[in-house]
């Protein structure tokens, strides 16, 4: 029964979210589209740096090389091959750096993805530059809000199948035992490059793919627009929120914090800065460990059913 | 157990989100109510903070604010019927971001339901709302846009108006007046010149190259740098040596700054010195004294425009800064253009569009229209003489200044 009720419940909401343009207008749309965008990056950010507590900066990196890729090829290359096309040259990136980076750990990494987002945004605007003798692209594609709604939630429901498949699989074990301790995921036999590599790659190929479906929506594309650091710490600070190690955690950190963002923007303008500051300096004091992880302890006190020192270990 | 409960908490927590979102999603919807007019919803998304907060708050929001001051102390705006509307602003700061703005305009079409809304500043954000602006009928009035691509443009967003012109209008300009300084002898028909690797620069130069080349100017120093730069003395340097006597930059404001700094510093005194944006910044002249006399660059004034002169002195009583020398004139001619044009045909956006496409009206810049949706009378060149900067390019429209070639030396302080 249970067995049955979760996927039944799963296809309901997707269902759901896959009927609201019928119904909401067209700032409906553009609020969807806003946040199935960050929840599908702070998923996609959380199935790699969740587990293995690696934080990680580069998520504009890759979401610019998605726009970057649409705006250079929107007009020889037809729509869903750009798609392709810009999730494999995300991927390329995604081995090189990481097969030269991965080793790198705590803060060293934190820097380091920090450093690519400018890096890839001076490479591009270094070519740019001297290569193309331009600097802005237009994009005119025939692309619906709409369409850019259906893409985007498709690819978070994606998104959230593989980090539910990973989750449950032998590489997510070997992940979590990553996470807590190289050196006893090493001496376990768990080739610990190769784990990384590949999850490093999915989850740069999903934030690629969220850059490139999104890009048509901007119309001009320059390196200051399509490589925004803003989008790296939204994505962390909302991951962070909803517990970046569980499968639910990113969502329910991603789409309140957007619908506060969005409230705060329309309502308070010109203080959206100092209240964004306030929010963020209370996640941390408030829910270090994301909402999930308090709701469930406080859940716990409040039951006084379970035993006190049972280690909070994801599902 | 104990995983049964996790589980059922977690799933009654992701489902009561997605309720919310959806709720909240179709819910923002149909808040504003139908009420008999007492204002007019003017509304816009501007980059109060952010890496463009600097150019939006010295040629845009100062002339919004200006405008709206001077629209509702006169008793709001005028209808075709004679009644006379306040305005009512909304404000959002779209934080420098392109997703931001792209929301911020959809939220003022489809939430605030404002009758007009007024332009964000830049090229990119001007493009990346244009299609919003169409597909909800608002005509839009690009003031800080400077684009080769208008034509293209128009024939894409039909109620899309361009107002600045393009690079090649400018590097055309720049280019016969070093052709004509060439041909009397005051240069040597060698140029230096380097531009900011960034939108406004590269686009500038990409026209330069074959405008100066057609012109017969050699370009015997063209070097590229990066936004942010500090010292340019290496680059002066260079220039200095490269045998040319005239020096360009298309620069942004902290580099013109400096390099007019550097350049005294260094005692590089070009005949023809040619500076970026910024050149026509109020502190720019008043930083600079005299040693400003001779410098060019973009935009300029007409000096004996009694209307523009009472709109700069009004600008600096309202706002507390005087407005620069390109920009700001245009954007509060623009908004002249909408009010006259509202005046005609009210608050029907689809005629408002038309009528500013075909009208001719009286602005702060004289008798202003449109050709083919975008703004032609402009000053191409421009340049310092005895504290105004004033407009040498194009030199058939009335009431150009005479272009002072060489400049002179620089005086020491």
């Amino acid at each position: 029964m249970i067995r049955l009720l979760s996927p039944a419940i799963f296809l309901a909401v997707v269902a759901a979210l896959a009927y609201v343009p019928f119904v909401a207008d067209s700032y409906g749309v553009t609020l969807g589209i806003g946040m199935l965008g960050y929840v599908t990056l702070a998923t996609a950010w959380a199935l790699f740096s969740g587990p293995t507590r690696y934080v990680s900066l580069a998520t504009v990196a890759f979401f610019g090389i998605g726009a970057y890729t649409v705006a250079v090829f929107s007009e020889t290359i037809p729509y869903p091959l750009l798609l392709v096309t810009a999730g494999a040259i995300g991927l390329g990136v995604a081995v090189v750096v990481g097969f030269s980076t991965l080793r790198l750990a705590g803060v060293y990494f934190v820097i380091f993805t920090f450093g690519l987002a400018e890096l890839i945004r001076q490479l591009v605007t270094w070519y740019e530059v001297n290569m193309a003798g331009t600097l802005g692209r237009y994009i005119f594609l025939p692309v619906t809000p709409e369409g850019i709604y259906w893409q985007l939630l498709a690819l978070a429901t994606i998104t959230f199948l593989i980090s539910w498949w990973i989750g449950r699989s032998r590489i997510g074990l070997a992940l979590k035992v990553i996470g807590d301790d190289e050196v006893v995921a090493a001496h376990c036999g768990i080739d610990i490059a190769r784990v990384k590599l590949a999850l490093f790659a999915i989850s740069s190929v999903i934030i690629t793919l969220v850059g490139a479906i999104q890009a048509p929506r901007w119309t001009y594309v320059e390196p200051v627009i399509a490589f925004n650091p803003t989008i790296s710490f939204l994505t962390l600070i909302m991951a962070l929120l909803g517990g970046a190690n569980r499968l639910m955690g990113p969502i329910l950190g991603a789409v309140p914090l957007f619908l506060l963002f969005e409230w705060l923007s329309a309502n308070f303008p010109n203080h959206y800065s100092i209240i964004l500051g306030l929010v963020f300096i209370a996640i941390v004091f408030v829910l270090p460990r994301g909402v999930l992880a308090f709701a469930e302890e406080n859940w716990k006190r409040w039951r006084r059913t379970t035993p006190e020192n049972l280690p909070a270990v994801a599902e | 157990m104990n995983s049964f409960q996790r589980r059922r908490v977690l799933r009654t927590m992701a489902l009561a989100t997605t309720m919310l979102a959806a709720g909240v999603m179709t819910g923002f919807a149909g808040t504003a109510a139908a009420q008999e007019r007492k204002s007019v919803k003017i509304g816009y998304a501007i980059s109060k903070t952010g890496g463009n907060a600097g150019g939006a708050g010295i040629t845009t929001l100062p002339n919004y604010k200006l405008w709206v001051k001077d629209v509702n102390d006169a008793g709001g705006l005028e209808m075709p019927d004679g009644k006379k509307l306040p305005i009512e602003v909304i404000e959002y700061d779209d934080r420098s971001s392109a997703e931001e703005v792209v929301r911020a305009v959809e939220r003022l079409a489809t939430q605030d339901k404002v009758d007009f809304i007024l332009v964000p500043w830049g090229t990119g954000f001007n493009l990346a709302v244009a299609p919003l602006f169409d597909r909800h009928g608002y005509p839009q009035l690009a003031v800080s846009a400077v684009t080769d691509k208008a034509p293209d443009f128009v024939k894409r967003w039909k109620k899309s108006f361009w107002m600045l012109g393009g690079g090649h209008d400018y590097a055309k300009a720049l280019a016969k007046i070093l052709a004509d300084a060439k041909k009397s002898g005051v240069v040597n028909g060698k140029v230096a010149m380097i531009s900011v690797a960034d939108g406004f620069g590269i686009d500038l130069v990409t026209a330069a190259r074959p405008a100066f080349k057609e012109a017969g100017i050699e370009v015997s120093y063209d070097k590229t740098y990066p936004a942010g730069t500090s010292d340019f003395s290496p680059m002066i340097n260079e220039a200095k040596v490269s045998g040319a006597d005239a020096f360009v930059a298309f620069s942004y404001p902290p580099e013109t700054f400096a390099l007019t700094q550097q350049s005294q510093v260094a005692s590089f005194s070009p005949k023809v010195l040619y500076l970026g944006v910024g050149t026509g910044f109020p502190a720019y002249g008043k930083n600079n004294g005299e040693n400003a006399n001779g410098i060019m660059s973009l935009g300029g004034i007409d000096p004996n425009n009694q209307m523009n002169a009472n709109y700069r002195k009004r600008h600096e009583a309202v706002t507390g800064v005087a407005p620069d020398y390109w920009g700001s004139v245009i954007t509060y001619a623009s908004l002249q253009m909408l009010q006259e044009a509202i005046k005609r045909k009210g608050l029907d956006k689809a005629g408002v569009s038309a009528e500013l496409a075909s009208g001719k009206f009286q602005t702060v810049l004289g008798e202003t229209k449109f050709e083919d949706n975008q703004l032609r009378q402009l000053w191409w060149t421009g340049q310092w003489q005895n504290g105004q900067f004033v407009g040498v390019m194009p030199t058939e429209r009335a009431g150009v200044s005479k272009v002072m070639l060489p400049r002179g030396e620089w005086k020491k302080k």
